[in-house]
């Protein structure tokens, strides 16, 4: 290997000699106007360029040499003064020379001349040029030559404009002259790949991306050719140069020239014809070639694609939603990526618009984005999903028309129900708990200032999200409802307002919508979250002062109470709930409301545990209090309550004392206690300080009686207590008073 | 010394001029010694107008038996030198015998001579037109003296003129299509073409155009053939792929060719070809050989 460097080396130092001696002869004719001897060094000198001996680079440095030497040459063509040939007869006179190569540079050479002079019309030189270097075919020698016609037919094309565009030479000419002479540069370039043997294919793919410049500096001259307006972009030069591109079947050559033409031409011109461009893509050998590995190459590419349309045009949708659709069209013929790393490419290929926008309310206006979606497997479908929601979270991004909500409901379908055939087992619980609770928080997300629209995104939130079966459901259906709430308590507030008779958005509507809803939950089944959600709608429904909608409500959740919820636990939470929110109701007549608490406090009578049961007794008695100005105060039926809870919580003592002989803590008594303070101290006639200073004897007793267990938290709690009536009474005043009553 | 040097000197100069030697053209031409002269230049039907001019050594008497002028068209073969085969040969008799003393001025007049074959100068034949003084002397050799000229006859351009077009190849190698536009050309003429190539399964290495003249002389068990390749000219550098086309453009002015001569009154024939060679990476040459016919065109003056 070090030999073949060193051979190189020399093998460029003779070549290098080689053109300096010819030079230096060259020299001496051009001095003495030789034209003769002229012609015949230079061809010498350019023999040297025939060599097959050097890589790329170091034939380079030798085309370098030649070409300065080109440059006096040309001067002294263009002086026929001095060698008196017309520049006519010249073109034919360096054409005798037998060899091709030195043949064609001087041809190269006189031709600039020759198109200077205007003797003949600048495109019958350049077509002959680019057509006589043909006979040239050997890559690197070709390329070079190439390159060199290109170079001094730079300044001479008939541009607009031009010195050299006349009647006969229009900007067309010199468009299909640089496309001529790059169409061959690329054939040469991709044939050096098939040039010398195939175990060096490393070296030789080295050796060609050096030289592939060479070819893309005819895109480039295409690009600064003033005429090359958008109308011939498109006709001509994009067509043929990507024909080229994909006829050439050479992953080289097409990853270069694609990167080169969205380089040098100016982004107005691609989105103009993205269609055609994208178009191009699918036909590419990176993708048609491999067919193991086919999506990767084709969707990365896209990827860069998008990612340079928003950079360049954010504004245009259109474009955006244009490279989604070519990248769909490519994806038609595999209905499901199996590829991990395409798999990553679409991710990226969806994420890049969300980025760029901040608001996924763009990407939803994208028709094609869904479509890609389609593409992935489950598991990439609902990272991409969560990509999404996050980034709605992230930018604080409200969803706010019922079309958009069902865009969006489409591309996280995936986290919404399940596909078809999916593998449920494989599931991942804590990942399906974070998905489903980021689709809780997403609902919350969506949301309309306008009543009437605002529904319409609660019924499609609610047809999708009750697809989304048992496991899902109690996630997604507090928020559906809590949503549908805060519209509620909206209209609520507006309801002065409303006016006419054919309001869509009425409270009625919407809690005939939230039955229907809760009614799923529980089927699913879970009832406790389907109580709670039932009460939650029954307090709403209270505050719109829809009496018969509310005792449905609860009729609901004692229907679920008790057919549904057995464990004893639940039925305890489940009561309490079921208490608290009976307690705020003031919506029900003196009948419904008779029905209800006495429902209630039987249910609470009727728990399993004794010390459940007397909580649960004791905070019925708010039932028949509530503290506000017109709020019952039946002090009676408190009483009642509470001398209930008494009992029960003697008949807890005494279970106890059978069955572990030693009594159970008073707790509950002193639990008690405090309920009596409070309705003494709220005025009911009925809680007396007598009754209170008995309680109070009655805890001492047991606690200071011997089967008593000893129990810090229920002193403690006692004493505490017994300090609040202390301080009471101590405060003096009208309370102060109240509480002498009370003596221990 | 002086007279015994003069012994052996013709006793006369004898000089030979056209009557429009200043005005025709001179062309080149290359004598047996190898030097290059300037003759005049002719071509057929047309009137050999001059005069010989005989000027006898000072003091000097010529007896002859009389003085001639021949117009003579030759042709010489290499391998039978020395024997010329004249096939034109015209006389005009320029004195009755007598004796010269002073400068004597002969005009002559060939008219419309038909000289139907051009002077030649090949590998093994030589065609020449001459005019030949002789002074026929009694006793003594004749007093000869020759002058060159070249005839070249002038054809106007052919009616009909196809172009060469075939296609050849080793079969399941090289297939190649190559195109001639013409059959016919003149002297100055430019050989346009193209190759195609339809199948390559060689390594090429470079194509070239040869320029072949084939020079045959004499006739049956005697014939000589020679084959001269006057031009070799690369059309292509490197390798062409399948769907290739090749353009060709050769210029014949730099190469010194001639008309094809097709039997020359059965001495000789000289015909042109040309010949498409292909040089793979190991130096095989495969080639094809097509006949073009060369003619040459009259000049505008």
């Amino acid at each position: 290997m070090l030999n073949g460097i060193d051979d190189e080396e020399k093998w460029l130092a003779e070549g290098i000699a080689g053109i300096q001696h010819n030079a230096f002869y060259m020299h001496q004719a051009l001095d003495s106007n030789n034209l003769r001897e002229a012609l015949k060094y230079s061809a010498q000198m350019l023999s040297e360029l025939r060599t097959s001996k050097l890589s790329p680079h170091k034939y380079y440095e030798l085309y370098m040499r030649a070409f300065d030497e080109l440059r006096k040459l040309e001067m002294f063509f263009k002086e026929d003064s001095k060698h008196g040939v017309s520049v006519i007869d010249l073109y034919e006179l360096v054409q005798h020379a037998g060899n091709i190569l030195p043949r064609l540079y001087l041809l190269c050479t006189v031709g600039s001349v020759y198109i200077k002079s205007k003797e003949a019309p600048a495109k019958e030189v350049l077509k002959d040029l680019v057509e006589m270097c043909r006979g040239v075919q050997h890559p690197i020698r070709g390329l070079f030559l190439r390159s060199y016609l290109a170079q001094i037919s730079r300044d001479k094309l008939p541009d607009i404009g031009s010195e050299y565009e006349g009647d006969a030479d229009t900007v067309m000419d010199a468009v299909e002259f640089v496309l001529q002479n790059f169409t061959e540069m690329n054939k040469l370039w991709v044939q050096m790949q098939h040039q010398g043997p195939g175990r060096f294919r490393e070296k030789q793919e080295k050796e060609r991306s050096e030289l592939r410049d060479l070819v893309g500096k005819n895109l480039h001259v295409l690009s600064q050719i003033e005429g090359v307006d958008l109308g011939i972009y498109k006709e001509t030069v994009l067509t043929r140069v990507l024909e080229q591109v994909v006829n050439c079947k050479d992953d080289l050559a097409q990853y270069y020239l694609m990167d080169c033409i969205i380089q040098v031409f100016p982004d107005e011109y691609h989105l103009q014809t993205l269609e055609t461009l994208l178009g191009a893509c699918p036909q590419l050998q990176v993708i048609e070639a491999q067919v193991d590995m086919p999506a990767v190459g084709a969707i990365t590419l896209y990827v860069s694609l998008l990612t340079f349309t928003l950079c360049v045009h954010p504004d245009r949708l259109d474009y955006v939603d244009q490279v989604l659709g070519a990248c769909v069209k490519k994806l038609y013929n595999i209905p499901k990526l199996e590829d991990s790393r395409a798999m990553k490419q679409v991710v990226a290929l969806l994420s890049a618009p969300l980025e760029k926008y901040n608001d996924i309310v763009t990407a939803l206006t994208l028709s094609n984005y869904p479509r890609v979606m389609d593409h992935l497997d489950n598991g990439t479908n609902k990272v991409m999903a969560m990509v999404i929601i996050q980034s709605i979270m992230k930018n604080n991004t409200f969803i706010s028309t019922a079309h958009k909500v069902e865009v969006l409901f489409e591309l996280i379908k995936g986290l919404i129900k399940d596909k078809d055939g999916a593998d449920v087992d494989e599931l991942d619980e804590e990942d399906f708990k974070d998905e489903q609770n980021s689709v809780a928080r997403l609902i919350h997300m969506l949301y309309n200032d306008e009543p009437e629209e605002m529904l319409k995104i609660i019924c499609i939130v609610r047809k999708h999200t009750m697809a989304g079966g048992p496991k899902r459901l109690p996630f997604t259906v507090p928020s559906l409802v809590f949503s549908a709430l805060r519209l509620v308590w909206r209209l609520q507030g507006q309801e002065g307002d409303i006016v006419g008779e054919e309001v869509p958005a009425t409270p009625k509507k919407i809690f005939q919508l939230l039955t229907q809803i809760i009614e799923a939950l529980s089927a699913v089944p879970s009832p406790e979250l389907a109580l709670r959600l039932y009460l939650q709608c029954a307090e709403a429904a209270n505050g719109c002062d829809l009496e018969l909608v509310a005792y449905e409500f609860f009729t609901q959740a004692f229907v679920l109470y008790e057919e549904e919820i057995a464990d004893s636990k639940a039925q305890v939470t489940a009561i309490h709930l079921i208490i608290g929110t009976l307690q705020r109701m003031n919506v029900f007549g003196v009948e419904n409301r008779d029905t209800m608490t006495h429902k209630t406090t039987g249910y609470s009578a009727r728990l399993l545990k004794k010390p459940d049961q007397c909580r649960a007794v004791y905070a019925c008695s708010h039932l028949f209090w509530v503290d506000d100005q017109d709020g019952i105060k039946d002090g009676e039926r408190v009483l009642l309550c509470l001398k209930r809870a008494l009992r029960i919580a003697n008949a807890a003592q005494q279970m106890a004392n059978v069955a572990r002989g030693s009594s159970g803590p008073v707790i509950l008594f002193v639990e008690i206690l405090n309920k009596y303070l409070y309705f003494f101290e709220k005025g009911n006639q009925q809680i007396t300080g007598a009754a209170i200073q008995d309680l109070i004897e009655l805890i001492n007793t047991e606690m200071q009686s011997d089967s008593a267990t000893p129990d810090t938290a229920s002193d403690a709690f006692l004493a505490s207590t017994l300090r609040y009536i202390q301080f009471q009474k101590q405060k003096g005043g009208v309370m102060g008073e109240k509480f002498e009553a009370i003596k221990f | 010394m002086n007279y015994l040097v003069g012994a052996f000197k013709p006793p006369c100069n004898v000089f030979i001029s056209f009557a429009d030697g200043r005005s025709r053209k001179q062309v080149p031409l290359k004598k047996e010694n190898g030097k290059t002269v300037m003759v005049a230049l002719f071509q057929s039907q047309e009137n050999i107008v001059g005069e010989v001019v005989i000027e006898p050594i000072h003091g000097k008497k010529v007896e002859h038996n009389g003085v001639k002028i021949e117009l003579l068209g030759q042709i010489e073969l290499y391998f039978d030198r020395g024997n010329f085969y004249d096939f034109t040969s015209l006389v005009r008799e320029l004195d009755i015998p007598g004796e010269l003393y002073e400068r004597k001025t002969y005009p002559f007049e060939f008219s419309t001579v038909e000289m139907p074959y051009e002077s030649y100068n090949g590998v093994n034949v030589r065609l020449r037109y001459i005019l030949k003084v002789t002074i026929s002397r009694n006793f003594v050799s004749n007093i000869v003296e020759c002058q060159d000229f070249v005839v070249r006859n002038y054809t106007p351009p052919p009616s009909i003129n196809n172009s060469i077009k075939m296609e050849v190849g080793i079969e399941d190698c090289l297939h190649i299509e190559f195109e001639y536009s013409k059959s016919k050309y003149h002297l100055k003429d430019v050989i346009i073409g193209k190759i195609y190539f339809l199948l390559v399964r060689i390594k090429l290495k470079n194509m070239e155009l040869e320029i072949r003249r084939r020079e045959s002389t004499g006739s049956g068990p005697n014939t000589y053939v020679e084959t001269e390749t006057l031009a070799k000219f690369e059309l292509m550098d490197g390798a062409a792929v399948r769907g290739e086309s090749i353009p060709i453009r050769l210029f014949l002015s730099p190469y010194e060719l001639t008309p094809t001569y097709r039997n020359i009154n059965n001495k000789f024939s000289v015909k042109y070809y040309l010949n498409l060679v292909l040089v793979d990476e190991e130096d095989r040459r495969y080639f094809k050989q097509q006949e073009i016919t060369m003619y040459r065109l009259l000049e505008a003056s």
